[in-house]
């Protein structure tokens, strides 16, 4: 969908390294008057709407980070609703008691909960596989009851953004007078494009790194983990800096997630359902290990949600039986089945050696 | 100073608990490298087992545990044959996420039968029944019989591992499954055995569970967080590390909670990880991985 470079390394034997395929090229084409499109809605469409959206891109965007991080880098973490929690409680923190602009604490976020990410990757990096898995969801709990213990930020039982901090974000009054709408449409407005660009910008994050060096190491790594060793890839310092970026994104979402919220409680920002559980469905039915597969996922896991969540438990019972029969039947998802059977590749991450003219 | 020496004792009691958890764990992570993420929600259903074969046949916990055995041996076993033999294979993420798909079905359809209530598996005058060690220390009956069942399972598990044909064939698969395989052992068949016997011992952590404390459907992940921790604690492979394991988070919880409430969980999770990172393969370590 994005064409970084062509990196056609043409080479006196007749042979290069290509990248892009015809489809990419052609979403690419699409996707630029798609993205301006959303952009704009919001001076258009009804206020739900946009909330609804806003949802669905932070949904999009922590999909994208956790489909990093277990797609690619083989890190399967259950616990990324720590950097969700912690991201929210850093902003409710940084705002309420430093008085820092709310967008300006979302960034400075994202700086914090990767400070924070090195020393908890180097504990848990000592456990492999699965029994990463559940270190991750130890050290989430952990996160979860100390933010419970400042009183400050209303400790077990949370506390709120007053309209003092969510009404001044940078933009509600630009938005106010151009648009004319009320305040609280305005601040829907800030964090709607705030949610597209986390989205996008997580899009594009993980298209970045997968056309890097890193990329190439991740790749290698995935399909051999001795031989990448072995190859020269240092794999812990690969999967460290995954871990890191990762948790630094997934903080800067969860700060946007509660900005919106505007309140907060332990056991809401570090809900293990609502921020890991729903994202590895998402990532499962859509493809994992696929830049297309989250945003898919996400479409469909919307719909599930728009249409079902009145069943309550049943519906929950329904998504786990989904994630199990999809990991049974077809394990690379619904984008992965499509792309295997009509050689779709939207985002093209796949170095391919072309010889002569020919594809 | 007779609080902390009751903390003490009332940690190494709540160890037994937490190693009765961790038993099933281990035993299948031991066999078929398998880490059930839904091992929690399984031993929250085995107490709504007991408690409704308590209800309708107006038995006791215990008596009402003899008569859920069997229909968890024979759970394990199919869960094992129909479902997880087919997770098992090189790849990491499918038994993951079908385990974890597992516990939010099993969450949830406890929800629905059972709705959010709290419950307690009542076990008449034995509950409030207590050993005076001294005026200051008191050691419950209930809670020395979970320790004493601890370690009676882990003995059992020992001598199925090391004196029966079974555990031999237990231990031919988790030393080399390929050459078990050429030796003509039925893997996929040893497995469900290795479930349905995980499925006995987290029968038996969910008695001791229900009358401990009050449960309800929401009460799985931290069970299976707490057996988790004691595994890795133990040393991976070792039944008495296990043992140790448990005993080593229950003792950090009631000290922690011995100094604030609120940190009582938080205290056994900092143990654990403070043990990940002095040694990082546990304290009793026989299985590499």
């Amino acid at each position: 969908m994005i064409n970084a470079e062509p990196t056609p390394t043409a080479t006196k034997s007749g042979y290069r390294i290509e990248t892009p395929t015809p489809e990419s090229q052609a979403a690419s084409v699409v996707a630029l008057p798609f993205v301006v499109l959303l952009a704009v809605l919001p001076s258009f469409a009804a206020r739900d709407l946009v909330e609804e959206l806003i949802f669905v891109f932070y949904m999009v965007a922590l999909a994208q980070c956790w489909n990093l991080l277990a797609g690619y880098a083989g890190l399967v973490s259950v616990g990324q609703q720590a950097f969700v929690g912690l991201g929210g409680y850093l902003l409710f923190a940084l705002t309420i008691m430093a008085g820092i602009d709310p967008l300006a604490a979302i960034v400075l976020t994202g700086a914090v909960a990767a400070a924070l990410a090195l020393p908890t990757a180097v504990i848990v990096f000592r456990l492999r596989g699965a029994y990463f898995a559940i270190g991750t969801w130890v050290v989430a709990e952990v996160y979860r009851l100390i933010f419970a213990q400042f009183k400050q930020l209303g400790g077990g039982t949370g506390t709120s953004l007053g309209p003092d901090i969510t009404n001044t974000v940078a933009g509600i009054e630009w938005i106010k007078s151009v648009l004319d709408v009320r305040t609280p449409a305005a601040r829907d407005i800030v964090s709607y494009w705030a949610a597209l660009a986390l989205a996008l910008g997580a899009i594009l994050l993980v298209y970045v790194i997968l056309r890097s060096r890193l990329g190439l190491a991740l790749g290698a790594i995935r399909d051999a983990e001795d031989a990448a060793e072995s190859a020269g890839v240092d794999n812990w310092r690969v999967k460290l800096t995954v871990y890191v970026i990762v948790a630094a994104a997934t903080g800067m979402i969860g700060a946007l997630i509660y900005l919106q919220k505007a309140r907060i409680s332990p056991d809401a920002a570090f809900s293990v359902l609502d921020w890991t559980a729903y994202v590895i469905v998402i990532v499962v039915i859509g493809g994992i290990g696929t830049i297309e597969g989250p945003i898919l996922g996400t479409a469909i896991f919307y719909l599930l949600q728009r249409y079902l969540a009145s069943f309550g438990a049943w519906y929950l019972i329904l998504l786990g039986a989904l994630a199990i029969a999809v990991m049974l039947y077809a394990p690379k998802g619904l984008w992965g089945y499509l792309a295997e059977r009509y050689g779709l590749i939207l985002f093209p991450t796949r170095r391919r050696l072309v010889i002569g003219g020919e594809r | 100073m007779t609080v902390w020496a009751d903390a003490l004792i009332q940690g190494i009691l709540l160890g037994g608990l937490y190693a009765l958890f961790a038993a099933g764990l281990s035993l299948i992570f031991g066999i078929m490298r398998l880490v059930n993420l839904a091992h929690g929600d399984l031993i929250i259903l085995a107490a709504f087992v007991i408690l409704t074969i308590a209800a309708w046949l107006g038995l006791d916990p215990f008596a009402a545990t003899l008569a859920a055995l069997p229909i968890m041996f024979i759970v394990g076993f199919a869960l094992q044959q129909l479902l997880l033999n087919r997770t098992l294979g090189r790849e990491l993420l499918p038994p993951l996420l079908v385990t974890f798909g597992l516990s939010i079905i099993i969450e949830n359809g406890l929800l629905e039968l059972f709705s959010a209530d709290s419950r307690r598996l009542h076990g008449g005058s034995i509950e409030t029944a207590s050993l005076a060690l001294s005026p200051d220390v008191a050691m419950g009956v209930v809670p020395l019989l979970t320790l004493a069942s601890a370690v009676a399972v882990i003995v059992a598990l020992n001598v199925v591992f090391y004196r029966t044909a079974l555990g031999r064939a237990f231990r031919a698969t988790s030393d080399d499954l390929e050459i078990a395989q050429l030796m003509g052992i039925d893997h996929p068949r040893i497995f469900s055995f290795a479930m349905a016997l995980a499925f006995v011992v987290l029968t038996i952590a969910a008695l001791y569970l229900g009358m401990h404390a009050n449960f309800d459907p929401t009460a799985g992940p931290e069970r299976l967080l707490y057996a988790f921790e004691a595994v890795i604690v133990g040393g991976l492979g070792s039944f008495w590390g296990t043992l140790c394991g448990g005993i080593i988070i229950g003792v950090a919880q009631t000290t922690g909670a011995q100094l604030n409430p609120e940190w009582q969980i938080l205290a056994g999770h900092i143990a654990f990880l403070a043990v990940l990172v002095l040694k990082p393969r546990g304290l009793f370590p026989r299985a590499t991985d």
